[in-house]
């Protein structure tokens, strides 16, 4: 059984409708990548796949169980977090109560603790710092570490290269190599280089529809399919 | 401008304002006395207006509620706490400190308790239904101070209500020809204490902790889990019970009030959330004492000019930085 699936799910916001059948599984395990051209709606499948925007009735399941209409709060407790576009770092809290909000009782595990410093040594460092000070490469870090720092089941997280240094981004595609061998990871990406490094699954999103889905290993093969669906060349 | 930014931040930001504001007027007054006499009126007024704006300025950062009711908590805390008062008028006139004390404390804790109560049926029933509406809040919450004005006319009539102060807080202490109101040093003490308690519930907690995440990204709470809903109710109420506690100090401070007060307090409790910066509560504090001593040092150097000055303290202040003295991270 997929840990999420998406059951030709639509999602309207105001007058428009973004998605218009959005259907795809998420197997257990790794990074599953989603991707697409500007505007086809990856950013709002994963809005709605949260719960911030409403999909249609019973169009996403996570483990069987059927989480479309649910608050956003009750999805998180289901043990799915979620890395926005804009990071969504508290900027007027230091690293450490960004790190500690996340936290089912305001207390760290020390392992888990350890295993962030280790894959984000930067954070360790600017421990007491207000996160606005970060920059846009330690902010990402801070993001992530945020989504980790409880057990998780699934990560959702979008784009996060956009705007960041290629050295960083390096750093960025381990930390997710590393964090998606115990947690399935749903990566939202226009990188497509930093985006084949890390999917083992993968699906193409443009306007609104599923336009493709199967192994990143076939689609990173096929220069043509990637050239129809999003405009590469190789 | 930019220049006089960087300077001051080198000498300790935007906190020593209100230092160089009654460093100017020290010269400007010339008596000491009169300066000390002034300076302590302007800070207990100033803690005072934080009493009554610190709600206002969370509830906006927070919930990004434009609530023009808030001062209908000032007006009823005012009048519960003048009832409450004149209800232990012999408590209040006794000879004991003790008695005085505990009908203070009676009166501010039913004005509090009304603040909380009042303030939570507000949330549920009239600003819920206009999340996301800035105009529909507006209107609706303008309705809102009226009508209330109209049941402070139903239940307590259009006269003025005459507020009886504990006997202990009667009279001034005298250090030379210095002379300091000792209601005016209690309001500042309690004012100062709150602050305080503010202070260490918003940086030492976990409730402090969401509440200031919440006003930075509601939606990324939401995300970590929390139904920030809950967080709303709970800010809200607690904004109304400090306005109700602000609107009872002030009506000691007063001693005579009438049911036009939440609408004479709404223009400078909102002046003092614009100057501090909204969702700020060092900025509210901030914006309040400039407010206070502004307010007392213009009233006696340019009496004329006194209802034009906290409106020419806030356009000064927006010129110099827009977004206030100290606004929270967005």
């Amino acid at each position: 059984m997929s840990l999420l699936s998406l059951n030709q799910m639509k999602t309207s916001i105001g007058q428009y409708h973004v998605l218009h059948d959005v259907t795809f599984e998420v197997p257990e395990g790794g990074v599953f990548v989603l991707l697409g051209r500007n505007g086809a709606g990856k950013t709002t499948t994963l809005r709605s796949i949260m719960g911030l925007w409403k999909p249609s009735p019973g169009s996403v399941h996570f483990k069987g169980e059927e989480i479309s209409g649910l608050h956003a709060s009750d999805i998180a407790r289901k043990g799915i977090a979620f890395v926005p576009e804009n990071m969504g770092v508290f900027g007027g809290l230091t690293v450490e109560e960004n790190l500690v909000l996340a936290t089912a009782n305001g207390k760290f595990d020390a392992q888990r603790l350890k295993r962030i410093y280790q894959l984000f040594p930067a954070l360790e460092q600017f421990w007491t710092k207000q996160a606005w000070s970060l920059s846009g490469g330690q902010k990402q870090m801070l993001a992530v570490a945020r989504a980790i720092i409880e057990p998780r089941e699934l990560i959702l997280i979008d784009e996060p290269t956009k705007g960041l240094a290629p050295s960083i981004i390096d750093g960025m595609a381990e930390a997710f190599a590393e964090i998606g061998q115990s947690t399935t990871i749903l990566l939202v990406e226009q990188n497509f280089n930093f985006a084949k490094r890390l999917g083992r699954g993968m699906a193409v999103i443009d306007d609104g529809h599923i336009a493709h889905t199967g192994s990143m290993a076939d689609f990173a093969a096929d220069t043509t399919l990637q050239e129809q669906l999003l405009s590469l060349s190789s | 401008m930019n220049q006089l930014s960087q300077t001051l931040e080198r000498f300790g930001g935007v906190y020593l304002l209100p230092v160089f504001v009654g460093l100017i007027a020290f010269v400007l007054i010339g008596a000491p006395s009169s300066w000390v006499t002034l300076t302590v009126a302007g800070l207990s007024m100033g803690m005072m207006i934080f009493l009554m704006a610190s709600g206002l300025s969370l509830i906006f950062g927070l919930m990004d509620v434009l609530n023009f009711g808030h001062s209908a908590f000032i007006s009823f805390g005012a009048f519960v706490s003048a009832s409450a008062l004149a209800y232990m008028s012999g408590w209040l006139g006794a000879d004991n400190i003790a008695l005085n004390l505990i009908a203070l404390f009676l009166a501010f804790g039913a004005a509090l308790a009304f603040g909380l109560v009042a303030g939570w049926f507000f949330e549920v029933v009239i600003i819920k239904p206009v999340y996301h509406d800035h105009l529909r809040q507006i209107l609706i919450t303008m309705g809102a101070l009226i009508v209330s004005e109209q049941i402070i006319l139903a239940v307590w009539g259009g006269a003025p209500v005459t507020v009886p102060r504990p006997a202990f807080l009667e009279g001034s202490w005298l250090f030379g020809d210095v002379t300091v109101e000792i209601y005016r040093a209690f309001a500042f003490a309690l004012g100062l204490a709150v602050y305080i308690a503010l202070y260490f519930v918003l940086k030492r907690t976990r409730i402090g902790l969401l509440i200031r995440a919440g006003v930075e990204n509601r939606e990324m709470v939401e995300a970590l889990g929390f139904k920030i809903n809950r967080l709303f109710v709970g800010v809200f109420m607690v904004g109304s019970a400090l306005a109700a506690l602000g609107g009872a100090m002030w009506a000691g401070y007063e001693t005579l009030i009438t049911p036009a007060l939440g609408g004479e307090m709404m223009i400078v409790v909102f002046i003092v959330v614009i100057i501090g910066g909204l969702g700020s509560v060092e900025g509210t504090l901030l914006g309040a004492i400039m407010v206070g001593l502004i307010a007392n040092y213009i009233g006696f150097l340019a009496p004329k000019l006194a209802l034009a000055s906290n409106m020419l303290l806030m356009m000064a202040i927006l010129l110099w930085r827009p977004s206030g003295l100290k606004p929270a991270v967005k």
